[in-house]
């Protein structure tokens, strides 16, 4: 039973509500106004390097002042050098092709964890989890060396005969998109055995029952019920995959970019804060949608329990 | 309800209360007096509402209309830790990381009592719900019925003005149930105590309580002792709801001190010893109850009225009782049931039988809705 | 459809976890390894261990990051469960579905845009950066994960207890603390290892947030890997693997032995 009848909010309620809202509109969403801002603004040389600055104190001439300031410049930037759209391109192609495939691989592992017997289920979940905890960077360092040129998979290929010549894997798309599954598996992984964990065996059953082979019954009945956990598990990883900065910065090539290393780039090396500005809100802005969705589906899990 | 008598105020009192979730009320105008000393019952179906009126009454709810009056007190703004009223959870809610000893000490301890009152007072507790020796293990280690009586002295050992049940036997299997019905009476009686229970069985409703207030689609139906509720139910719905009942529709045809005339096209002419306050012409229901009804293989002498001719459709054996679904030369079928005094093999009515149906004038209560 | 490991979900299941665990066992091996080059065994040494004691700038790095995981986890786990507890529990009041949106959104939302706006309000604000913006960029973000993680847990709890506990004489914020904490803490204890492990594993928003005289672990490690792999980042991984595993697992059987006394 929900809350929906509970007594008048007293003033403790209200500060259990207003402690973390405040603290998230001041550092999550706040920000992102200033990002908006700083991308319209023109780069310069001195430090904050960015203009216009917003004159409160010279009232409503101070803010048209200001308005009038405000450039298109970066993005019209952003528009016309191909360097950046075929990063956004090449950053949303890398995240595809890392979802499908993560799907492929986490789908059979998280069904295998659902069917494990109970007790193992908890064990399981936590050796799915274990990795995730322990450094990521670490990890991406960790394929570094398995990957490089004298690295241990040539030597296992060599050694298996597979291949005759050392293959280059570091500095490829194949490199990035290992790294990725690696590292996102566990997001794919859980999302999917939350839904195939609560799904009733006897519905199975049922299906067998009324004469459906196992694997009709898995497409008809199992993996329609697990849609939530696929949409879940698909968006957790693809979004935050489009604005990855470190695994295609140690694995990848140096020549095609991924747009989290042109942000990267911009804002570190470039020191062009209205460019990485314009990057970031132009990223945002593809993401935003498949944000809303993730964010509906969380919301309807809490609604239906 | 005796609202003309002012010499007791009543304990409790709920006047015009509503309850709205969304547009569809949960409860729906209730008015209800509830005297000190009284074991009430809240009976209906369920989804009624019943647990939403205790939920208001104990302030897990807020009204959407109407009051509640406790000691002539309205205790609308009082929050649910403030009343002077306790529950006893359908479910228990049984604190699992507290032992037994530290969830009756529980509300004990929000009083800041005395750590040796608090403990006298726990361990007087477990005792009179036998449970002394178990104040260590924790609600997990316990059995149905055990968890049952720590969740009665976790409410009662606050010495509440009002003590709420809500349905506190039906996590019991059956015999345990039957048992503890009358221990709950008796530790009522003993402990002066004022209970509301919810419940959807009759049975339990009618053992127990001094008066049950029926409840149906969130309004309060009908409200009077178990007997008369059974005897003289003021609506078909209640009729039926409390026990079996034949229904037999007709028009008032004569009424007065004599009792009332009925003619039913379907049974002929009918008499209930009972006047009925409605004009003539009016339709009604006769409502007699099943064991009221007499069973015969021959017809009886003398007058024919409130006697029907039929055929045994059916027999239920029920241990007891027998049960005679009688489908009548009319086309009615009527209930009769049978107190089983002889051994069946000697019953002289089967199915198929030619029988003959009645009742006394008494035994009918003319229904007007 | 009998609960069981076929050979099929063995198989799947195995090859995932083989996945993960190589690199993570291949990275631990080789930091005993006595050759200079990590890609050549030379036998088992200790080297890297003692290369990293007397590295100073690495040393520093990790208390750094020590500190900034224990502050940034703590005050998460707090601002988490009132997050979880408001999305729970706090039924319908206005702005509902953006405070949602809010707890939501920066799980998924790539770190290098949630790092540079907040690099900008750090700016903006004229914040001197370093240890306490990038402990609060490290609060920001994981408090939603804790909040993600408390918020099942609160789900499937059964409010009646609560009620019960009012119903006892209990004020609202006493029967919180007295009787759902308690019962919802192996909920927040994992909370808080999750948001320590992510803040001690943070490069992009530390990066973005941190000033002069605050390098974090990740930092430092991620300055030196660009320079090429070296066997002292197998020896300070493996002691971060170490320190992570043991409290997972001291975790993991505390919370049991909560579970069973209960
Ligand atoms: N919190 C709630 N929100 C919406 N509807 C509710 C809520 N609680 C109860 N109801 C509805 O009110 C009606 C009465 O419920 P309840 O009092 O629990 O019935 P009873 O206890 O008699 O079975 C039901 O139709 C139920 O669906
Ligand atoms: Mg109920």
């Amino acid at each position: 039973m929900s809350g929906t009848n509970r007594p008048r909010r007293g003033w403790g309620a209200r500060l259990v509500i207003l402690i973390p809202a405040l603290w998230l509109a001041v550092f999550f969403a706040v920000p992102f106004l200033i990002v908006l801002k700083i991308s319209l603004s023109q780069s310069a040389i001195a430090q904050p390097p960015y203009t216009p600055v917003l004159d409160l104190a010279a009232g409503w001439q101070g803010l048209k002042d200001w308005a009038a300031g405000l450039s298109l410049e970066s993005y019209a930037l952003l528009a016309s050098d191909s360097l950046y759209v075929s990063s956004y391109l090449r950053s949303l192609q890398i995240a595809a092709l890392s979802t499908a495939i993560l799907l492929l691989i986490g789908y059979p592992i998280a069904y295998g964890i659902a069917r494990a017997p109970r007790r193992m289920q908890a064990v399981l979940v936590m050796a799915i989890v274990l990795p995730f905890l322990t450094a990521f960077l670490i990890r991406i360092y960790a394929l570094v060396t398995i990957l490089q040129r004298e690295g241990l998979l040539n030597d296992a290929l060599l050694a298996l005969s597979l291949v005759r010549e050392p293959l280059v894997w570091l500095s490829t798309d194949t490199a990035i998109v290992i790294g990725i599954v690696y590292s996102y598996l566990p997001f794919m992984v859980l999302p999917l055995y939350a839904s195939l964990e609560k799904m009733d065996d006897t519905l199975l059953e049922a299906a067998a029952d009324l004469g459906c082979p196992w694997w009709k019954a898995f497409w008809l009945v199992t993996v329609p019920l697990s849609a939530p956990g696929i949409v879940a598990g698909a968006l957790l990883c693809f979004i935050p995959i489009v604005g990855e900065f470190v695994i295609p910065d140690l694995l990848g090539g140096s020549d095609a970019l991924m747009i989290g290393q042109t942000l990267w780039t911009e804002f570190f090396s470039n020191k062009d804060w209205p460019a990485a500005s314009a990057l970031a809100v132009a990223l945002l802005a593809i993401l935003l949608v498949p944000i809303m969705i993730y964010q509906h589906i969380q919301m309807r899990a809490l609604e239906h329990r | 309800m005796n609202g003309s008598s002012d010499k007791t105020r009543p304990l409790l009192r709920f006047e015009g209360v509503v309850k709205r979730f969304g547009d569809v009320p949960a409860v729906d105008r209730v008015s209800l007096d509830i005297h000190e000393g009284e074991f009430f019952a809240l009976l209906g179906p369920s989804g009624c509402g019943k647990t939403t009126l205790l939920r208001m009454l104990a302030g897990f709810e807020q009204l959407t209309e109407g009051h509640i009056l406790l000691d002539g007190q309205d205790i609308g703004d009082v929050p649910p830790h403030r009343r002077p009223v306790n529950m006893m959870f359908q479910s228990y809610a049984l604190f699992p990381h507290l032992t037994v000893a530290g969830n009756v000490a529980f509300g004990l301890k929000q009083e800041a009592l005395p750590k040796s009152e608090i403990e006298s007072r726990v361990s007087a507790m477990l005792a009179l719900v036998r449970l002394e020796g178990y104040g260590g293990r924790k609600p997990q280690q316990l059995s149905g019925g055990q968890r049952q009586r720590v969740a009665l002295a976790r409410a009662l050992v606050k010495r509440p003005r009002v003590l709420l049940l809500d349905e506190p036997l039906s996590a019991l299997d059956r015999k345990l149930r039957e048992e503890t019905r009358f221990e709950l009476v008796e530790l009522q009686q003993r402990l002066g105590l004022t209970f509301i229970i919810v419940t959807h069985d009759q049975h339990e409703a009618m053992i127990m309580a001094d008066r049950i207030g029926v409840m149906n689609r969130g309004q309060l139906v009908q409200v009077g002792p178990p007997s008369e509720v059974y005897e003289q139910p003021n609506s078909r719905w209640v009729a039926g709801f409390i026990g079996d009942i034949n229904l037999i529709e007709g028009r008032v045809a004569a009424t007065g001190p004599q009792g009332t005339e009925i003619k039913s096209e379907t049974a002929g002419r009918l008499h209930a010893a009972q006047p009925a306050d409605v004009s003539l012409g009016t339709s009604v229901w006769l409502a007699v109850r099943p064991e009221k009804v007499s069973i015969a293989a021959h017809a009886p002498e003398g007058s024919q009225t409130n006697v029907f001719a039929g055929k045994v459709a059916d027999i239920g054996y029920l241990g007891n009782s027998s049960l005679y679904k009688v489908k009548l030369d009319n086309g009615l079928v009527m209930t009769a049931v049978v107190a089983n005094r002889t051994r069946l093999l000697e019953r002289p009515i089967g199915r198929y039988d030619r029988v003959w149906l009645s009742f006394p004038s008494d035994a009918g209560v003319v229904l007007t809705r | 459809m009998r609960r069981g490991l076929s050979a099929f979900n063995m198989t799947a299941v195995a090859l995932g976890l083989a996945f993960l665990y190589l690199p993570i066992a291949i990275l631990v091996i080789y930091s005993f390894n006595a050759s200079r080059l990590v890609t050549v065994w030379g036998g088992w040494s200790t080297r890297w261990y003692v290369a990293l004691w007397n590295d100073e700038a690495m040393l520093e790095a990790a208390w750094t990051s020590l500190r900034i995981a224990f502050l940034s986890a703590t005050a998460a786990t707090i601002l988490g469960t009132l997050a979880a507890v408001v999305l729970v529990r706090s039924g319908r009041f206005f702005g509902r579905t953006a405070f949602s949106g809010l707890v939501y959104a920066p799980l998924v939302m790539p770190e290098v845009i949630t790092g540079l706006s907040l690099l900008l309000l750090f700016v903006a604000i004229e914040a001197d950066r370093g240890f306490w913006t990038v402990t609060m960029a490290h609060t920001t973000v994981t408090m939603c994960f804790v909040a993600v993680i408390v918020q099942s847990r609160l789900l499937s709890f059964d409010l009646s207890l609560e009620e019960a506990a009012m119903d006892l004489g209990c004020p609202p914020l006493r029967a919180f603390l007295t009787v759902t904490l308690p019962l919802i803490f192996p909920a927040v204890a994992a909370g808080w290892m999750l948001a320590f492990t992510l803040s001690l594993d943070d490069l992009v928003l530390a990066s973005f947030t941190t000033g002069p005289g605050a390098t974090t672990l990740p930092i430092r490690i991620y300055s030196e890997v660009r320079l090429g792999v070296k066997p002292e980042i197998n020896a300070v991984s493996t002691v971060m693997i170490v320190v992570v595993a043991v409290g997972i697992i001291a975790a993991t059987l505390i919370s049991k032995r909560g579970v069973v006394a209960r």
